[in-house]
């Protein structure tokens, strides 16, 4: 553990809210906030996710950490307010209305504007998925205020009292750290697994704190005609499987991928694959893993024929054990794998996946 | 139809290297392309032009070297481009960035109505998906981000039908003009130019605006001023501490190999064994 992360976890009294140089104080801003991403009555798990770490911010700051529920008035709604208490926040701010059943810019913007300058968080976080960026975008420029997009690391700067965010730049090759010091609330988006899920404490409730939404459906000029949900083919549960297998370039040629389903299938995960995997169509487009594609967070990854590079990396580091398959000795992915085999793929690939079903018979025969 | 496309020039990131020793990013010579994302707008836009008629205009913010990046779109069939560049604009963030466009898109709009604004889905530089939505929202249009398919435009009414990209699947909206879109990638794929645009984009001078020509009355708003966010910081990711734990190989058939990998991987996680094929 690093001298930075025992900082970060003890609760050190840290500096008042600044004062912007016109004077403005920004200590009336007091708290931070989850903006909890409910669509078509289910919550995404980013939000929970962004409520462990919203959670930390906030008692390093000694301040409290809400969720923000908008929905229409149904017990999806509630209930989303009833997760929020259970992934750890201390209240709920609440606005039904039945024009935010769906999705649309508009009320969702004015709703959100409306909240955060009748409460004032210091601090609101939002994740980064189609959703979180269309509003996020949105509202930071009703509210005037610092955005940072895509936060890989968040923690608090005792001087400033303010939000250090973290985060790619430059196609991944870097990390560069940014402040919103004279505006409040500081925003920032989180990708979907990029922090870890918190511990859901059962039961637990707190105070809801209801606010009205003035906004009426003759007001919103966007209509939503229809929605089409994706075929269940589409929806790979990619980035929450627990075990996930990757194929690369080095696979050589597109059939040579069933190598990777097959070990993805035995093991019970699911499977994606390196940036010019997906874009020559080997796989679908949304199996791409990394930086412009998905982050995952799996129990174990295998990587197969993946070289490693920086944005490939950025996506996987969240996994608790990486298995890489390469047959070069000196492929970076080996700077950041768990275990690591220098070999053909295309010979460990099968073997591996022969190995394990006569493991698994044999657990099986013993159950 | 009047269509306004913002394009940004961006380095190749693909080319951009680290220097090993002193962890900054080596510029020299890193080609700059045209942002991908924005070609799949500006070929949308295109398309909406040839079938109503009317015009495109591109515009960016950046340094006077972004007129190659204008050039290239003239190439491939827009009409006019516009560089807004000047001092004040140097260090925007996004905010600063969606302001300045909005001003320049709402000074083009006073001689020329403007129907349509059309954003890249993000940047891969900046990467933030932010100026689309805050320029839609400093000029009061609608904005539809992520947009698959424009599915129908009827000018007279000033309606237009689009397929929205959202979690777990596809919104069909129907909005009014004029209104901001960004394109999905893979929507469309950008056309050849004509060898007529090849020899118009090289004799193109490309209209250049400082902040003033764009209507901008308070620089403040713009470039470092105007920008609520502060980069402290620039670095490199730290290297892992660990190093994997090799497989010994030589010698080995694959399967020995794969038994050896899993033996280990068990030893050391052994409820991964307990989950695996369930
Ligand atoms: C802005 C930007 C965003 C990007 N986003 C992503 C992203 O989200 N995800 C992503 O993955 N990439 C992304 N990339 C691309 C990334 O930089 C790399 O180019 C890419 O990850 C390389 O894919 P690869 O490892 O499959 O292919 P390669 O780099 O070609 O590597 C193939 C590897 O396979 C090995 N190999 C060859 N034959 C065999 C064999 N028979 N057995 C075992 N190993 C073998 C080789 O040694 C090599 O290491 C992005 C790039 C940019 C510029
Ligand atoms: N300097 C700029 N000039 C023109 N357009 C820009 C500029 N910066 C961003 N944009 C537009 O806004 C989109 C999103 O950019 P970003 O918010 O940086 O991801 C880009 O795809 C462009 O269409």
């Amino acid at each position: 553990m690093s001298a930075e992360d025992i900082d970060q976890e003890q609760s050190t009294p840290v500096a008042s809210a600044p004062r912007r140089a016109d004077g403005a104080d920004l200590s009336v801003y007091h708290g931070v906030w989850v903006f909890i991403e409910l669509e078509r009555g289910k919550v995404h798990p980013v939000s929970w996710e962004l409520l462990g770490e919203g959670r930390k911010l906030a008692t390093h700051l000694g301040v409290p950490v809400s969720g923000v529920v908008l929905g229409p008035d149904a017990p999806e709604t509630l209930a989303a307010c009833d997760g929020a208490f259970e992934y750890g926040a201390d209240s709920v701010y609440l606005m039904r209305n039945a024009v935010l059943a769906d999705y649309r810019t508009d009320p969702y913007t004015a709703g959100l504007t409306d909240l955060v300058q009748t409460f004032k968080p210091e601090i609101m976080l939002l994740g980064a998925t189609t959703l979180g960026r269309d509003l996020a975008g949105a509202l930071a420029t009703t509210l005037a205020t610092g955005l940072t997009a895509d936060c890989t690391e968040l923690r608090i700067d005792d001087e400033t009292r303010s939000l250090a965010a973290t985060r790619p730049t430059f196609g991944g090759s870097l990390l560069c750290t940014i402040h919103t010091l004279e505006y409040r609330p500081q925003m920032a988006t989180v990708r979907p697994r990029v922090m870890a899920m918190p511990e859901r404490v059962p039961g637990k409730r707190g105070q809801v704190i209801e606010h009205a939404s003035k906004v009426a459906e003759a007001d919103i000029v966007t209509k939503i005609l229809s929605f089409i949900p994706d075929s269940d083919a589409e929806k790979a549960q990619l980035a929450y499987a627990d075990i996930v297998v990757a194929g690369g370039r080095g696979l050589g040629k597109p059939e040579n991928f069933k190598l990777v389903q097959d070990l993805a299938a035995v093991l019970g995960g699911d499977y994606g694959g390196s940036r010019p995997v997906t874009h020559a169509g080997w796989i679908a487009a949304d199996r791409q893993i990394g930086q412009t594609g998905k982050t995952i967070r799996p129990k174990l990854y295998i990587a197969a024929g993946i070289s490693g590079a920086i944005q490939h990396r950025v996506g996987v580091e969240g996994a608790d054990v990486i298995i890489a398959i390469n047959n070069d000795p000196n492929a970076p992915i080996f700077d950041f794998a768990t275990f690591g085999v220098v070999g053909d793929a295309l010979q460990i690939l099968p073997a591996l996946t022969e190995a394990l079903r006569e493991r698994l018979a044999a657990r099986k025969a013993a159950e | 139809m009047h269509i306004v496309v913002c394009i940004k020039q961006v380095p190749d990131s693909a080319q951009i290297r680290v220097h090993p020793v002193t962890n900054t990013i080596m510029r020299q010579g890193v080609p700059t392309i045209i942002n991908p994302y924005d070609l799949f707008s500006l070929e949308e836009a295109l398309r909406l032009r040839d079938k109503f008629g009317g015009k495109v205009t591109v515009i960016t913010m950046g340094p006077k070297m972004a007129i190659e990046a204008l050039k290239k779109c003239i190439s491939y069939g827009a009409d006019d481009a516009i560089l807004l560049t000047d001092k004040v604009f140097a260090g925007s963030d996004t905010l600063a960035t969606s302001f300045a466009l909005a001003s320049t898109i709402a000074k083009i709009d006073e001689t020329e109505k403007v129907d349509m604004v059309f954003c890249g889905k993000q940047t891969i530089d900046g990467d933030t998906a932010q100026v689309g939505p805050g320029i839609a929202r400093r000029l009061g249009m609608q904005q539809l981000t992520y947009v698959a398919e424009v599915e129908k435009v009827d000018l007279d009414k000033g309606e237009i039908v689009v397929h929205r990209r959202s979690e777990g699947g596809v919104q069909v909206l129907a909005t009014t003009l004029p209104c901001l879109v960004t394109m999905l990638e893979g929507s469309n794929e950008m056309r050849y130019g004509t060898m007529d645009d090849l020899f118009r984009a090289a004799r193109y001078e490309v209209v250049e605006w400082d902040h003033k020509a764009a209507g901008i009355t308070a620089p403040n708003q713009c470039g470092l001023k105007g920008s609520p966010t502060v980069v402290k910081k620039v670095f490199a990711p730290p290297p892992k501490a660990v190093k994997a734990q090799m497989i010994a190989t030589e010698g080995k058939s694959p399967r020995e190999v794969a038994d050896a990998l899993l033996d280990g991987l068990f030893a050391k996680h052994p409820k991964l064994e307990t989950e695996i094929g369930r």
